[in-house]
């Protein structure tokens, strides 16, 4: 593990915090609160209005993804890699389907595959706190191992931090994974177009509802467990059987298909139209989500993944997706327009239409 | 699992749609009075699918709307207490006071947590049993049985730090207080299953007795709220006013006789304010004085409060159906989600969040053509 101090004080001499304010311009919260960390509106506005303002020109201009592709340059033959990195925080660190292992490295390495990369390393970095039994640490370990060991990647360096009891909900886990995109590979959210098929992998919220269901300790009489799993392997299928009619990908993570869809077509500039319908919710996760007051396709998922291809490679991902376990139920839910960008409508069981909102942040049980 | 498949059956919809169409001959106000069915409607487009005659306003059934703003002060200033922990149903958290919200209590190192159940809130008292524990018993009559077992259980288990900040209100003195204003334009009302379900369909016929309108008991689902519109219609054409039971599988005219006891035997009804609508005489419930050890209010003097709510904020009037959230000049302009002026705006209920999320750029109308 290697050591991550900082230092020297060469960075701090440059920072100019007198008269510094932070420029979010949030009437009720002039601290962090829980839905900062939601990954809706609040989670984009913290981005927004304070890291890219205080980043400076050190941040980069391009549009939000889940992982940044880079160019290398002549020096190393002209490649592309894929960077990113990820926190993860989740309460409790073991629940069905999985854990707060698997969960770090499946996330980090399909936000590398989101962006068509091969994922190549990942790094682990713990934040333990003082009374957390190493019993606890090494099952999360070797769920890691053995996470990486399938998804193909190696866990080639880290860092390892200890805090004060009190100070940590046990365990906190920051991977950061690199990868090589193919040639010919572009996956971005720019190259959505009208009239391409919007896809979900799977079905949705199960992650959500699963670590509520033991968070809380609340008893839905459901075996329904995470779908945290890496999406390389399918995304390596899709990549090899749409090829340039693949457009874009975006793993359902915090917001659930509801944040990744506001997103996608406020970068891209498009219009979204889904067929309520055509998404497949489990009925745990319908009844679970009917009982909290809460709209499943607002729910995180893991290892689901929502994809962007043009109508003449539709049949052809299709089937790719469906020889593959994660993508067996992989289904059409929706079709990009080129009226009323930036908005997703929704077309309800009943005939009528709604606008699919991102979420604000936290998702709240309602209180009856 | 069945019940969801079979109340959401596109086909059944259809029908009923149909036979409401059919019925409908001149124009008719229906209110749905519960914060539920108001996202019901608008989620599944209902209000699309209606004759234009039908015009469906927005009742005050939202518990959290209504929850008066020096309720709210009270709740953060409890909640900012070092020895407090206090406990709430998720969608609090956001309500706006005065200053801040819960949020804002907690990130500043308030113990606030969210619970699922009040009950959850006992057991924390009892596991925790130096610190304070404050549950904050919101809701209407479907909430407040399980506050009413929370005391008791508290109350037999000797929890001396366990304690609710009661703010129940009731729906029947709304209704009146609604009916009674000379302001209304509601023909006739859909009333919220989940109340019936615990106070039963009787003390309503007075009240479609009194004032000519028809009541139908309607539960939540798409099919629920449609087959309550429908019966609703059917009663207005004919001149009659009843009160009609649209959620057998759930509601009977006694109600939930248990349920009633424990909260009889608990709480004791007083007048209360409802945010934005003012005092309404008998709408409210408060803890018992036997069990006054228990009663937040009581426990933590936080002194008397002079609140003032924001004077664009027009969710009063949306809270009696006077008018439409997008017919308030703040909505969606200085009023959204993430700076509500009014509880409408925040709760996961109230009819101006419903509006936000599902309709804010376009009519019903324009919703349905395209």
């Amino acid at each position: 593990m290697g050591e991550s101090e900082a230092g020297g004080s060469g960075a701090d001499e440059r920072l100019d915090l007198e008269g510094w304010t932070c420029p979010l311009p949030l009437r009720d919260h002039d601290r962090i609160v829980l839905g900062h960390g939601g990954g809706g509106v609040l989670s984009g506005e913290l981005i927004e209005h304070l890291f890219l303002p205080a980043f400076g020109e050190a941040a980069a201009a391009a549009t939000p993804t889940d992982s940044a592709v880079l160019e290398l340059g002549a020096v190393a033959g002209g490649g592309r890699l894929a960077f990113t990195t990820d926190s993860y925080v989740v309460q409790p660190l073991f629940f069905p389907g999985g854990d707060i292992g698997d969960l770090a490295v499946n996330g980090t390495v399909n936000d590398l595959a989101m962006s068509g990369a091969v994922p190549i390393a990942l790094s682990t970095a713990f934040v333990l706190e003082e009374g957390l039994e190493l019993d606890v640490l090494g099952r999360v370990a070797t769920s890691m191992g053995r996470a990486a060991t399938a998804a193909g990647v190696q866990l080639v360096t880290g860092d390892t931090k200890v805090v004060e009891r009190g100070h940590g909900d046990g365990l906190y886990v920051t991977t950061a994974g690199v990868g090589l995109v193919p040639a010919g590979v572009d996956l971005r959210p720019e190259r959505i177009r009208p009239g391409d098929a919007v896809i979900v992998s799977g079905p949705i919220g199960r992650h959500g509802v699963a670590v509520l269901s033991v968070r809380e300790g609340l008893e839905f009489g459901t075996q329904l467990v995470s779908d945290t799993a890496p999406l390389n392997g399918v995304v390596a299928e899709m990549v090899r059987a749409a090829g340039p009619h693949l457009h874009a990908l975006r793993d359902l993570t915090r917001g659930g298909l509801a944040a990744s869809l506001t997103e996608l077509a406020a970068t891209a500039g498009v219009g979204i139209s889904l067929t309520e319908s055509a998404i497949p919710v489990p009925e745990e996760v319908r009844a679970a989500c009917g009982f909290l007051g809460l709209d499943p396709i607002h729910v995180a998922n893991e290892g689901t993944l929502v994809a962007f291809v043009a109508p003449e490679g539709v049949d052809d991902v299709l089937a790719a997706m469906a020889a593959t376990d994660i993508g067996r139920h992989a289904v059409v839910v929706g079709q990009v327009r080129d009226e009323r960008p930036g908005v997703v409508l929704a077309r309800t069981t009943l005939g009528a239409t709604r606008i699919i909102d991102r979420p604000l942040g936290e998702q709240l049980p309602r209180i009856c | 699992m069945k019940y969801l498949d079979e109340f959401g059956d596109p086909d059944r919809a259809r029908r009923l749609v149909a036979e409401i169409h059919a019925a409908t001959t001149r124009p008719w106000s229906v209110m749905e009075v519960c914060g539920g069915q108001t996202h019901a409607i608008l989620r599944h487009g209902i209000d699309q699918l209606l004759p234009a005659e039908i015009e469906l306003v927005h009742g005050p059934g939202c518990p959290v709307c209504v929850t008066p703003l020096e309720m709210i002060d009270r709740a953060l200033l409890i909640a900012a207490r070092p020895e407090v922990t206090f406990c709430s149903f998720g969608d609090m958290l956001r309500v706006p006071g005065s200053a801040g919200d819960l949020f804002t209590v907690k990130a500043a190192g308030g113990d606030v947590r969210v619970v699922y159940s009040p009950l959850d809130a006992v057991a924390i008292a009892e596991a925790e049993p130096d610190r304070e524990v404050v549950f904050f018993g919101v809701g209407f009559e479907t909430t407040a049985p399980a506050n009413a077992m929370a005391v008791v259980q508290a109350h037999d288990r000797g929890l001396a730090n366990f304690s609710v900040l009661a703010s129940h209100v009731l729906v029947p003195p709304a209704i009146e207080a609604l009916m009674a204003s000379g302001t209304s334009r509601v023909d006739g009302f859909l009333a919220a299953g989940h109340v019936c379900t615990v106070m039963g369909t009787h003390q309503y016929a007075p009240l479609a007795a009194r004032y000519r309108v028809p009541i139908v008991v309607t539960g939540f689902e798409p099919l629920d709220v449609l087959d309550g519109i429908r019966r609703c219609v059917v009663q207005l054409e004919a001149g009659r006013a009843e009160v009609e039971n649209a959620y057998p599988r759930a509601v009977t005219a006694e109600g939930n006789q248990p349920a009633q006891e424990v909260l009889a035997s608990v709480f004791e009804v007083c007048d209360r304010p409802w945010r934005g609508i003012g005092t309404i005489p008998a709408s409210g419930w408060r803890l018992r004085a036997e069990y006054a050890d228990h009663d937040a209010e009581r426990r933590f003097d936080v002194g008397a409060f002079v609140v003032e709510e924001p004077a664009a904020c027009r969710a009063g009037e949306v809270l009696q159906g006077l008018i439409k959230p997008d017919e308030c000049e703040a909505f969606g302009a200085t009023c959204t989600p993430r700076t509500p002026l009014g509880a409408t705006m925040v709760s996961s209920e109230g009819a101006c969040a419903a509006y936000f999320r599902y309709r804010r750029s376009g009519s019903p109308a324009a919703l349905r053509g395209g």
